[in-house]
């Protein structure tokens, strides 16, 4: 499998690229924004590693880089790090609805196997949001009375689902059952009166459409 | 009434106008020249302690009086005359009232109003009557001449109309067209003697060139200090954050660190624990500089601008925003850096007070100016006087001679506009 890492601080950008090479990822690094752009374009990878801003004019280099590449390469797959996370750019990611996205705060990459395992999950099109990104949402959305109706559960699951996990690993992380866990996402999709789906990427982009309405 | 009050400016509607004005304007500096005489007379009372309490009145009185010339030259003839200061209200008190009449009395201003007052009912006056007296004049001789002449000679009087000794039937007809005449002058003249009147009162009633600048630099000097008193509490704010929060929990993980440095040979599992509690505390620091750093200075308003800025902050509010941003560059970055905490301040008062669902953010360049509007459908009732937050919004917007604008009846919606120069 091979990923593009796109950060300019040298110590972060030699961490991970060995910590992916360590686990037999095989790495391109770059430290600027047009030389992502180029890459992306010319060379796609299988998922990109890609820290929000970068060079030349740190801002959103990285972002705008990403958003430009998937316009010619749909659903190709990247993961965002960043400082900060917003939901400004968090529905500029998701707002082709071709999932393939994760977009985490930098810290998260201190888990190496946390990483790894988002590494992976995007690069095989799923969608993988910070807690941070949800928890906000999920604030917003307390203020309108939109979510009153979920349960504290109910939205443990729901940030976990955002995270991209699976039924087996929301089940395994809250020490419940799958049986459960099937059951705390079908009433979350009949209280928010969305069609359930099994597909686990396909859900979590419903329940983000529905969140960000 | 309301036709002579309506700003009509140019062609026959003004002239038309204008005699019924000056009539006005007569009226008005009739009542300057008695209350500049009250206004004597209770300023020379004021020893006696009874002029404390007639002076304050009757000057409210004159200025109010000054007020209405001012207005009534921008809307006749736009001649922009610079407002006067607001006096402070009267204290209680005869101490309080004394200082005040004391610091009225050695007012520049007020020595501008007063030599307005005496000055105005004579040149003012004359030039203000003077439409409406040609008026009458020839219509006098236009259509009363033919009529009356005839009993007056008769009775032995000498009848003179302009320059025409009406004592035949012709000359009085002779008077009819020199009184038609007269007539359009005195329409004709008009507007042109209305404006010289409202040069008058610009003259009388504006400060000079030194004074104008002295109150600006007052001005300045408020601003400023603001600004640096507030600029300094935002540094203090920084300090404290930084020092009770991320630098304590450095401290702290320093300590944890060496504990597991020294137990991890004799006690790996407690050496483990100590290691996670590590990287939860270094992600709670993160946490915490992170919303330092949103409050100095927010992400996306330093990659995006204004516009981006305002959309990712009403993504994280509870509220419906509509925002219309249009900005052809971005804006100098501490212009667009208020501009940002103006609008997340209004928004989130918004939020916590007016009960509304639905709010809307426009942002336009105009003229050189910054333009930005908030409104909502909420239960209005927003009051400068009283919200602290309004207060702090146009005193942070003062800094940058900008201005805000509540308007904001009882019942909704409200609507509050900001207007900052930007000097492009």
């Amino acid at each position: 499998m091979r990923v593009v890492i796109a950060e300019d601080l040298f110590l972060l950008r030699d961490g991970l690229v060995r910590l992916l090479r360590e686990h037999g990822f095989e790495v391109d690094a770059v430290d600027n924004g047009p030389a992502l752009l180029d890459l992306l374009l010319n060379n796609p990878p299988t998922v990109a590693v890609v820290d929000v801003r970068l060079p030349p004019s740190f801002t959103d280099d990285g972002l705008r880089a990403a958003l430009a590449a998937r316009r010619c390469h749909p659903g190709l797959p990247i993961l965002l790090l960043s400082q900060y996370v917003e939901q400004l750019y968090a529905r500029e990611l998701l707002a082709d609805g071709a999932g393939a996205i994760g977009y985490l705060l930098k810290d998260r990459v201190s888990d190496a196997e946390q990483f790894l395992d988002a590494v992976r999950r995007v690069a095989g099109g799923g969608t993988v949001l910070d807690p941070e990104v949800i928890t906000r949402l999920l604030r917003r959305n307390d203020a309108r009375g939109t979510v009153s109706a979920l349960t504290e559960r109910e939205r443990d699951v729901l940030l976990l689902m955002a995270e991209g996990r699976s039924n087996a690993a929301i089940a395994a992380q809250l020490n419940v059952s799958d049986s459960a866990v099937t059951k705390h996402i079908a009433s979350i999709f009949n209280k928010l009166d969305l069609a359930p789906s099994t597909d686990d990427n396909r859900r979590v982009l419903a329940v983000l459409a529905y969140l960000n309405r | 009434m309301n036709d002579i009050l309506a700003p009509a400016r140019t062609g026959w509607p003004a002239r038309l106008a204008a005699p019924g004005r000056g009539v006005l304007l007569v009226g008005l500096a009739l009542a300057e020249s008695v209350l500049a005489c009250v206004v004597a007379a209770s300023a020379m009372l004021i020893p006696l302690g009874i002029g404390l309490y007639l002076f304050p009145p009757s000057m409210a009185g004159l200025t109010g009086l000054a007020e209405r010339a001012r207005r009534y030259a921008g809307q006749w003839s736009g001649v922009a005359v610079s407002p006067g200061r607001t006096r402070p209200a009267v204290p209680a008190g005869l101490l309080g009232r004394a200082r005040w009449c004391w610091r009225t009395l050695t007012d520049r201003e007020f020595w501008y109003e007063y030599r307005w007052s005496l000055a105005d009912p004579i040149v003012g006056a004359l030039i203000a009557g003077t439409p409406f007296s040609l008026v009458v004049y020839g219509i006098f001789g236009a259509l009363v001449q033919p009529f009356v002449w005839r009993p007056i000679d008769q009775a032995g009087g000498s009848n003179w109309y302009t320059m025409v000794h009406v004592n035949t039937g012709p000359r009085a007809l002779l008077a009819v067209p020199i009184g038609v005449a007269v007539t359009v002058l005195g329409f004709y003249c008009g507007p042109w003697l209305l404006r010289v009147h409202a040069r008058l009162t610009r003259a009388l009633l504006s400060p000079d060139r030194t004074e104008e600048l002295t109150r600006r630099v007052e001005q300045l000097v408020d601003t400023r200090a603001a600004a640096v008193d507030s600029s300094a509490a935002e540094l203090r704010r920084i300090e404290r954050d930084l020092h009770d929060g991320a630098q304590a929990r450095l401290v702290a993980m320093g300590m944890s660190l060496s504990n597991a440095e020294r137990l991890i040979e004799r006690d790996p599992e407690t050496a483990r624990a100590l290691v996670a509690e590590v990287r939860q505390s270094s992600s709670k620091a993160l946490q915490e500089l992170r919303d330092l750093v949103r409050g100095i200075h927010p992400p996306v308003l330093a990659d995006r601008g204004l516009p981006d800025a305002v959309r990712a902050l009403a993504l994280d509010g509870p509220l419906d925003v509509e925002i219309d941003a249009r900005l052809a560059h971005r804006l100098p970055a501490p212009l667009e850096s208020a501009a940002y905490f103006a609008v997340s301040e209004l928004l989130a008062n918004t939020a916590k007070h007016s009960e509304a669902d639905r709010a809307a953010v426009d942002i336009a360049l105009r003229n050189g100016l910054l333009y930005i509007r908030v409104r909502d459908d909420g239960c209005g009732g927003a009051d400068l006087s009283r919200g602290t937050g309004l207060r702090g919004v146009e005193r942070r917007l003062a800094a940058f001679d900008g201005t805000l604008r509540v308007d904001s009846p009882a019942g909704g919606p409200t609507v509050i506009e900001l207007a900052i120069p930007c000097g492009s």
